[in-house]
């Protein structure tokens, strides 16, 4: 078994080296512009771009002319933001999101705010879960777009993406929903869930990064945007630039693969999941999982360890790639917005660790996580002086702390 | 994050952790920091009563590795120390002594709080009325 082991597959996953193989041919021999129409070095890349774009089609139940390739989902999410906003300024300015989305849905709305559209921060559930009836009062009639993600990346959960598609089907919104966490890893299909416009990306379902697409819908309805990367007219116009023919080819690998493994993938992960839940919950007390288990992404655990402080358990299991939402593993110092959306308060926001399982994870490795974080977690309630008072049955919520000093 | 060597060493091997009789007259608890922002540290002296040095210093600490590093040197360095002399302990000796980094230097504060709060409990405890009331 090799160290550290790596736990932290939402932040990426490790290319799959079936992926890399595919992509090879064309940094070297098959160098060819895809957009070059008149000779065999540009019909040979624009093929393996259209290959690509069925592949991604398949994985999500879409027409392959409904991708648009871009550099990653932070664009998909720029572009499916501000293009509607810019599209559809003459119908509403109102747009629909959650205040746990990522800071490429956050930030862009802040942005469009700016240039006069009105948006709806939708709070979460303690679960982690959109409440349908607030999502379902908070249209107006200027609501132009809804945008909610379909699994989120630090608790994992998953939202009900088909309820909410439906529900802006029947007003005529449109419907974009961030996927990247959730594509490749559960059944996500565009059709059933009534999706317009998601976002995806290659890096986080074992392909390259700096490859991502933007499904955007062409049929019922046909779904438009204002581009925001003007030049050549690539991609129907919506996205120029000389497409990133190695990176698209590793991105439709990675799809293809994730169509035909995922089935059996996301049962092996779960059960890897459950074991690492087992062994936390049953041999430490005082540990609270975040979020929902029963609507989550089969990979994912995020747990807060009461009475310890995440950078310090961080530090003792710095054998093991993890993150935490604790305050001083960011450069925010603050604790994780996603948390303090759920109502966690502070002082377990800090405890907290995302363990994110991917493909190429084994037994041995579970069992060695498992082991080490208790172990750790035991060695740091030994030295904490909360763990010490909650044993003595002191109230820690009922103490008025000096802490001053601490900021 | 880079820690330093020392920071490491304390992390790893922390010294003097523990708890002290809070009730002992001669000795004097400080707990300084809160949950909600990541750090807790309690700092316990016991003094000598006839050489009024500190022969005894445990710590605990809810905190970053800095934040448990700064308390366990803090224990290292009160032991043998008279109460003044412990007063003249300075955060800016703690970061100088682990290299701690800038967005590490709270944890520096904290201890100095913890030992200056320490040493206010103590003294608390020897005036006249709190002695007649222990004794």
């Amino acid at each position: 078994m090799k160290t550290p082991i790596y736990f932290d597959n939402h932040a990426t996953t490790p290319m799959d080296p079936r992926v890399l193989e595919a992509m090879l041919p064309y940094f070297s021999e098959k160098f060819g512009n895809a957009a070059s129409r008149n000779h065999a070095y540009g019909w040979e890349s624009e093929q393996a771009v259209e290959t690509a774009r069925k592949q991604i089609a398949a994985l999500i139940g879409a027409n392959p002319k409904e991708i648009v390739f871009t550099s990653g989902a932070t664009e998909s999410n720029n572009l499916a933001l501000k293009g509607v906003a810019e599209m559809y300024a003459e119908r509403g300015n109102h747009i629909i999101t959650v205040a746990t989305e990522h800071k490429a849905v956050l930030d862009t709305c802040k942005k469009l705010e700016k240039h006069g559209c009105q948006v709806t921060y939708l709070p979460l559930q303690q679960d982690g879960l959109v409440d349908l009836d607030q999502l379902r009062e908070s249209f107006t009639n200027r609501t132009i777009l809804v945008s909610i993600m379909y699994a989120n990346n630090e608790i994992g959960v998953i939202q009900p993406v088909a309820e909410i598609g439906k529900m802006c089907k029947e007003r005529g919104v449109l419907f974009h929903t961030d996927g990247v966490q959730a594509v490749g890893k559960i059944p996500v299909d565009v059709q059933r869930d009534n999706i317009d416009l998601m976002s995806l990306t290659g890096h986080k379902i074992y392909g390259p990064k700096g490859v991502g697409a933007l499904y955007v819908r062409r049929r019922n309805p046909r779904v438009q945007l204002t581009a925001q990367i003007d030049g050549g007219g690539h991609e129907r116009g919506m996205r120029s630039g000389t497409l990133n023919t190695p990176g698209i080819v590793g991105f439709g690998k990675a799809a293809e693969l994730c169509h035909q493994e995922m089935a059996e993938e996301s049962v092996r992960l779960r059960e890897l999941r459950d074991r690492l839940k087992v062994r936390l919950e049953s041999e430490l007390d005082e540990v609270f999982i975040n979020g929902s288990m029963e609507h989550r992404l089969p990979h994912n655990l995020n747990m807060s360890f009461a009475y310890v402080e995440g950078e310090s358990l961080l530090m003792g299991i710095n054998d093991i790639a993890v993150s935490s939402g604790s305050a001083c593993t960011s450069a925010t110092l603050e604790p994780s917005y996603v948390l303090k959306a759920l109502g966690v308060g502070d002082d377990l926001a800090h405890t907290s660790i995302r363990f994110g399982i991917g493909r190429f994870n084994t037994v041995e490795e579970v069992d060695y996580v498992a082991n080490r974080v208790i172990e750790t977690v035991r060695k740091l309630r030994d030295l904490s002086p909360l763990y010490e008072m909650a044993k003595e049955g002191i109230d820690i919520s009922k103490i008025e702390w000096v802490a001053e000093a601490a900021h | 994050m880079a820690y330093s060597d020392k920071v490491l060493d304390h992390y790893n091997n922390p010294r003097n952790v523990g708890s002290l009789d809070k009730a002992d007259p001669n000795v004097g608890t400080g707990m300084v920091g809160a949950p909600e922002c990541g750090d807790v540290m309690k700092l316990q002296i016991k003094v000598n009563d006839s050489t009024g040095v500190i022969d005894d210093a445990k710590f605990k600490t809810f905190g970053c590795g800095s934040a448990i590093a700064s308390s366990s040197l803090a224990t290292e360095w009160l032991k043998g120390k008279s109460v003044d002399e412990a007063l003249a302990i300075k955060n800016t000796d703690i970061v100088n002594e682990l290299s701690l980094p800038p967005v590490k230097i709270h944890c520096s504060v904290l201890a100095e709080d913890a030992i200056k709060a320490a040493i206010a409990d103590y003294k608390k405890k020897r005036t006249p009325a709190a002695v007649e009331a222990t004794a």
